[in-house]
């Protein structure tokens, strides 16, 4: 039992949303860090200290040769074996959005321990450009102990490069089939549809994808973004209620402190 | 070895990366395979540079490389990640190759564009030069060069003759760049003589007067630093500023509103000791989008690759900074086609106890981030220049391209500096580079400068082009020198340079060195101070107003659809949609709202502090047609339409602080610097009597483009920004109608005002009388609607502005999916309105609907209260028409608000 547990939110140059996921960590109850990568790279048994390890959204190293991959990179030749050690520890890892595009890139996703590179990873949006739009996700598998399979969940999504696409149709199936595949973009009547309600064009509305421990997670939309009712597109409409977004931020920190 | 590693995606260009360094083909293979191409979606071919691979027949092949010294941030990154690899490498260049391209690719301007292929042997920059101390003997080339006036050149010359001495070239340009019309407004500071009249300071005497006069408590530094700083709550200041970029945005669009946001942030970052940005603003004003490309005049850009450039630039700079972009207007008129006008605005929070900054002899000159290289060279007197079909060839140089990613590093680190308490003050290097930013921060007390400290990208720079630069994203500290060490610690932590490059002295001089050799040697209080005064002759003729008839039509169907789908009203959509608005996590108000969210909300509301429910409310106005007809009227409608768009949301209208930013023409000419004489009055009569104080401006002039013999003056714009308090954004309110069998009011007075309004343009009408804001009622109309707000009896709220109220029945009524049954009968308030055209179009400011429950009604009347203008002219239906009956009591229009949606959104689906 971790009585204080606590989250460590990495920061870069160029990841920018380090401080409201900082928040929504604090108000979920975490004992919160951020952590510039150079120091995690000069001690990374700090990684240990922690129980929640967050890589947030932004643009890291401006996207510069590829969403997230330069920051992917400097992740898998300075931390692979203690971000590897974190997972068979038990304890959570959480990419969101730039996060995501750097937990796929350097092969922490789908799966820590296959062979590098993955299979699949996260391109150009249909559309062409970044675009801000809030979208539904529904939780269609059990797997990741962050979400709860069924729940259907608003949120923003703030990206260029967000579509995820496999090394051919198999890699999808397979990663469905064994629950990896925990978020899908639904439309307001909770089924699966085309653009807008997948704002990317993602393969099969792929909006995020957990490793086979369900404890690696990562997903393009942000929740932290929506921690507070007033962040909600239509609150002036329908009112105040329980923000969506911290659900995955509270879960994660019942799961902690259970550890 | 120097390689190519061409990078197919599946679709777009190919992706060139030119490699300088030791690498083995396996070595680079795997460079290429693990980090340059993507393994899912991607695939590489490697070569070496100088033989490229062959053009496929009978295709074109166009090859795009930045020009040599353009800033490209992927070369920066490439280096890093190689080295991460263990790969070291000497240099890496970046291009796209085109295949067959649809359109021109490219700009000339920053792009070196070749069809076919292009072979390299070598990709290093800079070559070391001779030092050469330059001694600059005749003035008046010279001093034309860098856009000094006759008078200028004079009061230099008599200052040298008195040392006995010919300036040297850097003292000439420093002092070029300081007194820049640019930097030293020297038309709104010039002794004007107006009609007869004599006007000391035109700036002091109406915008700086109003704020004087209004001395409110809460505003907490005007017109003096970077920003105009206000308090927010017991511990945090706002500070907030709003620059104009349009000069090299007319050149290279991307770059230019790249880099003009980027300079508004470091506004914001070196305001007080610094603050963090915490919202983005951004107003363009381009030619018509439907343009045929043959009337499109040489040298110029077309507007609509203006304005995708200029929507690009800000987004790139402003989502990678992490920055929510939350407000702006386009504005199409056939006057900016060659002078687009881009206005781009930060807002940033500080604490209280770190608003105002100090230097001391003795405090060392720190330079911090980006390296310093060709870039921009002359920057601040090009700004001041007007442009010609030439600008794109000769002025190349001072046009650029930004690197957020080390704007943000420098960000970062020095919110931390500066929690530390490791620096005395700051400021950015914006026009004018280390020249403007020393020789402000140094004014009151002396510098001296070695300037082989300052660090560069390449070698070959001359000393006086190491102080001119305009190379961006690099600020000046003044660092006691007991922190330096422990500054360095801070910024060589996150891989940002500081590097202390001189020391601020008690001698009043500004010394400059170069390898020990004195090159510049000035006297502060004439750089500052020596700049003639000037005297400038304005005149203003108020035409005289007309007020042709409107001819009525018994269905104003088509009319509304064409004036939602008009350029100036239309859904901007596409231009919203590639801003972050969720950044931070602080959205409130989104600009886009309603049910489907995709109405337009009047001003966007934020929580800069995430454990506080206190906001700020972000909105702006402007009317340029008006100011064809007159500037006052023009000037007073964009600060009424600003202060309505705060209200509009929850924001207090006794806590509101304005922003003026002035494009214009050349004031050389009386009757443009009597528009501007008019516009500033009306500046201070509005704002004085709204209390809205002005806390920051900027202007910028001669904004004419001359193609051959033909001089195209844009129309005379004033931008008024509006930064506004909002106490319990709990309050806030969107422009969306609510629920069917509500009630909305119309408040304010309507009178026959189409001159220069959409109306106007669309029927084709000339003249017209111009919508005047009549202060004494505005005030109560604004402050009488933040009450309704403030005591929640207003469930959604619109400001009627351009397309008058049928426009904004409309808005409300598609954005929230309801119907709505108007009459306008003897009910709606009007002053002397004739037929039904001018009730539906007229652009009467100071003018608001508010939606409100049936049993909120008397409320809502008690609270606007006697001497504001009401009416309830409709009720919220589940029809999906918008039905108005009109004052004649006949049907004047019944619509499907679907279809009046989709004329709205049909325009710009770009």
């Amino acid at each position: 039992m971790v009585t204080a547990p606590r989250a460590m939110i990495l920061r870069a140059a160029g990841i920018n949303c380090d401080r409201e996921t900082a928040a929504a960590c604090g108000k979920a109850g975490f004992k919160t860090e951020i952590v510039h990568v150079n120091r995690l790279a000069e001690r990374p048994d700090a990684l240990h200290e922690a129980h929640f390890f967050i890589v947030p959204g932004g643009f890291s190293y401006g996207d510069d040769l590829g969403s997230g991959r330069v920051l992917a990179n400097e992740l898998r030749v300075k931390l692979l074996e203690p971000i590897r050690r974190f997972v068979r520890d038990g304890k959570l890892v959480l990419g969101i959005c730039n996060g995501f595009q750097v937990l796929v890139k350097s092969g922490f996703l789908p799966d820590p321990f296959a062979d590098y590179p993955p299979p699949v990873t996260l391109t150009h949006n249909d559309s062409g450009r970044f675009e801000d739009r809030w979208v539904r996700l529904k939780v269609v598998s059990a797997k990741c102990p962050l979400w709860r399979a069924g729940d259907v969940i608003e949120c923003a999504v703030t990206h260029g490069e967000g579509k995820f696409v496999a090394k051919g149709g198999e890699v999808v199936d397979a990663l469905a089939a064994g629950g990896q595949v925990v978020l899908k973009y639904v439309d307001a009547s909770g089924a699966e549809a085309g653009f807008p309600w997948n704002p990317n064009g993602s393969t099969a509305n792929v909006a995020g994808i957990c490793d086979p421990s369900g404890r690696v997670m990562g997903l393009m939309p942000h929740p932290e973004k929506y921690q507070d009712p007033t962040n909600h597109p239509r609150w002036t409409r329908e009112g105040l209620r329980e923000p969506d977004g911290m659900k995955p931020f509270v879960a994660a920190y019942e799961y902690c402190a259970r550890l | 070895m120097l390689w190519r590693v061409d990078v197919l995606p599946p679709s777009g260009p190919t992706r060139i990366y030119l490699i300088d360094g030791d690498l083995t083909r396996e070595r680079i293979e795997r460079v290429a395979r693990s980090l340059l191409a993507d393994p899912v979606t991607e695939t590489a071919a490697i070569m070496p540079a100088d033989q490229p691979p062959p053009i496929p027949a009978g295709r074109l092949v166009v090859t795009v490389f930045k020009r040599p010294g353009v800033m490209d941030p992927v070369e920066e990154s490439a280096v890093k990640a190689l080295a991460d690899l263990g790969e070291k490498v000497r240099a890496v260049r970046t291009g796209l190759r085109y295949l067959d391209p649809s359109e021109k690719v490219g700009n000339e301007a920053v792009d070196e564009i070749v069809e076919g292929e292009r072979k390299f042997s070598r990709i290093a920059l800079g070559t070391p030069t001779e030092f050469r101390l330059v001694h600059i003997s005749d003035l008046d080339p010279a001093g034309r060069e860098l856009s000094l006036n006759d008078k200028e050149i004079a009061a230099i010359r008599s200052h040298f003759e008195k040392l006995g001495r010919a300036p040297t070239d850097v003292e000439l340009e420093t002092i070029a760049q300081t007194w820049s019309e640019h930097c030293k407004h020297k038309t709104f500071n010039a002794q004007i003589d107006f009609n007869g009249e004599k006007i000391d300071n035109l700036l002091k005497s109406t915008i700086m007067r109003a704020t004087r006069e209004l001395a409110k408590p809460w505003c907490v530094s005007v017109f003096k630093d970077n920003a105009g700083i206000i308090e927010f709550d017991d511990r945090h200041n706002l500070c907030f500023k709003v620059e104009t970029h349009n000069h090299p945005s007319a050149i290279e669009p991307y770059g230019g509103a790249n880099t003009g946001i980027g300079g508004v942030i470091r506004d914001i970052m070196g305001c007080g000791l610094g603050a963090w940005p915490i919202a983005d603003t951004d107003v363009f004003c381009v030619g018509p989008p439907d343009m045929r490309e043959e009337d499109v005049p040489p040298g110029a850009i077309h507007p609509r690759r203006v304005l995708t450039g200029v929507v690009e630039g800000v987004r790139d700079y402003g989502n990678r900074m992490g920055i929510p972009t939350v407000n702006g207007a386009v504005c199409f008129d056939e006057r900016t086609v060659g002078n687009p006008l881009v206005f781009c605005g930060t807002v940033g929070i500080l604490p209280k106890d770190k608003s105002f900054k100090s230097v001391h002899p003795g405090d060392a000159i720190v330079v911090v981030g980006g390296r310093t290289g060709r870039d921009g060279i002359h920057g601040a007197t090009f700004s001041s220049a007007e442009l010609h079909d030439k600008s794109d060839e000769l002025s190349g140089g001072a046009v650029q391209i930004g690197n957020a990613i080390m704007e943000k590093r420098m960000l970062d680190t020095i919110m931390q500096a500066r929690d530390r308490g490791l620096y005395r003050a700051i400021t950015d290097c914006g026009a004018g580079g280390l020249s403007s930013a020393v020789g402000e921060m140094g004014e009151e007390c002396g510098a001296e400068v070695d300037l082989e400290n300052v660090p560069l990208k390449y070698e070959g720079l001359t000393y006086a082009e190491i102080w001119i630069s305009e190379a961006q994203e690099r600020m000046v500290l003044a660092v006691p020198p007991e922190r330096l060490d422990e500054l360095r610690t801070v910024f060589r932590a996150e891989d940002v340079e500081a590097t202390v490059i001189g020391r601020f002295t008690d001698t009043k001089r500004l010394v400059l060195r170069y390898r020990g050799v004195e090159v510049g040697n000035l006297d502060m209080e004439f750089l500052h101070h020596g700049v003639p005064a000037y005297a400038r002759a304005a005149v203003w003729a108020q035409p005289k107003e007309t007020n042709p008839p409107i001819k009525d039509k018994p269905d104003f169907a088509e009319d509304l659809k064409k004036l939602l789908a008009a350029p100036n009203i239309c859904s901007k959509e596409w231009i919203i949609r590639q801003y972050d608005h969720e950044v931070q996590g602080g959205s409130v108000v989104k600009p886009l709202v309603g049910v489907a969210s995709d109405g337009p909300g009047d001003a966007a509301v934020i929580r800069p502090l995430l454990s506080s429910t206190r906001g700020v409310a972000i909105g702006c106005g402007m009317a340029p047609r008006y100011g064809d007809i007159d500037p006052y009227a023009m000037a007073a409608c964009a600060i009424d339409e600003a202060v309505r768009n705060v209200v509009s949301v929850g924001g207090d209208p006794a806590r509101t602080a304005i922003l003026d930013n002035f494009s214009w023409g050349n004031p050389d000419d009386p009757e443009v610097l009597g528009a501007l004489v008019r516009a500033a009055q009306a500046c201070y009569d509005v704002a004085k009597a709204f209390g809205t104080p002005f806390i920051s401006g900027k202007d910028s002039l001669n904004n004419e483009f001359r193609a051959g013999d033909r001089v195209i003056r844009i129309p005379h714009t004033l931008l008024i920004s509006a930064l506004s308090i909002v106490k319990d954004v709990h309050r806030c309110v969107t422009m969306d109608l609510k629920e069917a069998g509500d009630y909305v009011w119309l408040v304010g007075v309507t009178k026959q005002e189409l001159g220069a309004s959409e109306y106007a343009r669309l029927i084709g009408l000339q003249g017209g009388v111009v919508p005047k804001v009549e202060p004494e009622m505005a005030i109560r109309v604004h402050h009488g609607v933040a009450r309704c707000i403030a005591k929640r009896l207003a469930r959604s709220c619109h400001d009627v502005s351009d397309g008058g109220l049928g426009v904004a029945l409309a808005e409300m009524a598609f954005a929230g999916g309801y119907g709505l049954n108007v009459i306008l009968r003897e009910t709606a308030p009007v002053r002397a309105v004739t037929g039904e055209a001018a009730l539906l179009f007229s652009e009467s400011p100071s003018r608001y609907l508010i939606e409100c429950r049936e049993r909120d009604m008397y409320a809502v009347e008690k609270e606007l209260g006697e001497g504001v203008p009401k009416a309830i002219i409709g009720q919220v239906t589940r029809s999906g028409r918008l039905e108005i009956i009109g004052r004649g009591a006949g049907r004047i229009l019944n619509v499907p608000i679907d279809e009046l949606k989709a004329a709205w959104q049909g325009t710009m689906r770009w």
